[in-house]
């Protein structure tokens, strides 16, 4: 049985993101900021020395990816998420400047989680390794800042049904411990 | 004496980087078939789909089946009767990389480690290379992504701590990894050797076609019995959960020193590729 898609549009109100569960299979359309190691060392840069971003993070999602280079014709290359913990680092600062949701892979810190419950903010995991697929989803992509680091640029992605599940709710629910217990013999 | 020319190095390649970034194997695929139809959880089996939709789409777009088109590894077996001539072996084969990542539009993922400044075309390659009897001139191509690779692990261990010490680690690698490596992973694994050569034995594991079986009959029921412990765990696809956590697990061997017991795993996603061309 395939679970069918709950259909939502970023950017995110809380009201939505607080009604989120672990284990939700969801579609997301509306625009994204993108963001990997090196764009999210500067945002908490500024951010720790109380200066502004050159981009609002109210309410926006933030899509762990540092795509291929776009083939003519196209807005991008192959677009899945890199691995998360990497940012767990920096995660809770943006969160409290306004962030609302985080699309990645793998688990996240017991700050990060905490940091979820207290901001209202949901987790989503995209498959890994399926850039080639992810890429149909994204409709327009445009760098925003910093274009200087390449890949690892802040851009605005337009994207229409982006296939995601919810990995980690606001309520402390995370399916990369539930679901591993649940198919461990 | 066979005489090989630097141009069709580079050519060569450049060829299997592209390729390699955008073909997933059939041996791969097959497994992955094989995982949907045993898969128990409903999460897991949409990933599974997915996945192999992807390599479908990579396949037919030219698009990278991933964005990290990672670093490339090169292995060269050349034959001890061959000649190349033209310029220098490596700087053909790191022209080749720079060709292949800037006309497939793959990603420039290498940098310096301490500036973290890009090089901007992907060199250099990581070159490994074997001279062995005859005329033969081998090239295999493996990039490698780094969710994956930053999972792996060296360990040299005491003697005292025997197989089941090493088993229990190589397992407890799969299981702190989680979803980090894109699982369903496959396992290299290098017992032996030295500190370098465990882990080039276990990334040289990685090359082995999935489905074949290793020749060893002890070191073949290890690799099932390790194999089955990992899909125990229940770390599933993307780490969501489920019975497919690895592929397979694949083992290679090497005699080491009487003090020690040496033990690399070397940790691969599910986009296991390599693409290998003879001239």
């Amino acid at each position: 049985m395939k679970s069918e898609p709950k259909r939502i549009i970023a950017p995110l109100e809380e009201a939505l993101v607080r009604e989120l569960r672990a284990g939700d299979v969801v579609s997301l359309s509306g625009t994204l900021l993108t963001g990997r190691d090196a764009a999210h060392k500067r945002m908490t840069d500024l951010l720790a020395s109380g200066k502004p971003l050159p981009f609002s993070i109210e309410g926006e999602v933030i899509y762990y990816v540092g795509p291929t280079p776009a083939p003519p014709g196209r807005p991008i290359g192959a677009a899945g998420p890199t691995t998360s913990y990497r940012m767990d680092a920096y995660a809770p600062l943006l969160m409290e400047h306004g962030l609302k949701g985080m699309i990645g892979k793998g688990a996240r810190s017991e700050a990060v989680k905490q940091a979820m419950i207290k901001c209202g903010v949901v987790y989503f995991a995209a498959i890994g390794g399926a850039g080639a697929l992810i890429s149909q989803s994204v409709k327009e992509a445009q760098v925003l800042a910093w274009e200087e680091l390449g890949p690892e640029a802040v851009r605005r992605l337009v994207v229409e049904d982006l296939p995601l599940i919810v990995a980690t709710d606001s309520q402390g629910g995370d399916l990369y411990i539930t679901g591993r217990q649940q198919y461990k013999i | 004496m066979r005489t090989i020319s630097v141009e069709d190095v580079t050519a060569a390649v450049r060829r299997l980087c592209m390729d390699a970034c955008t073909i997933l194997g059939d041996d791969v695929i097959a497994l992955l078939e094989v995982a949907l139809l045993n898969e128990v959880s409903t999460i897991g089996r949409e990933i599974l789909e997915r996945i192999i939709q992807n390599s479908r789409i990579a396949a037919e777009e030219k698009i990278p089946l991933c964005q990290d088109t990672g670093m490339a590894v090169v292995f060269v077996e050349i034959g001890q009767d061959v000649h190349v001539k033209g310029g220098a072996l490596d700087e053909a084969i790191h022209e080749g990389v720079r060709q292949g990542y800037r006309d497939g539009n793959l990603r420039k993922s290498v940098l310096h480690p301490i500036t973290r400044i890009n090089t901007g075309d992907n060199t250099p390659a990581v070159i490994h290379t074997e001279f062995v009897p005859g005329d033969r001139f081998k090239i295999t191509l493996a990039p490698k992504g780094f969710g994956s690779e930053n999972m792996s692990r060296v360990m040299m261990f005491p003697p005292s701590a025997g197989i089941e010490g090493v088993k229990d680690f190589i397992v407890q690698r799969v299981e702190e990894s989680g979803g980090n490596p894109c699982p369903p992973i496959v396992v290299g694994v290098g017992l032996g050797g030295t500190f370098e050569k465990a882990a080039i034995l276990a990334k040289k594991a990685l090359l082995r076609p999935l489905g074949t079986q290793n020749p060893d009959p002890d070191l073949d029921s290890l690799e099932k019995e390790l194999l089955e412990r990992i899909n125990r765990l229940g770390i599933g696809p993307m780490g969501l959960g489920g019975r497919t956590t690895a592929l397979a697990v694949h083992v290679n061997t090497y005699p080491t020193h009487i003090a020690s017991f040496p033990c690399a795993v070397n940790i691969q996603c599910h986009s296991c590729r390599h693409q290998e061309v003879e001239l």
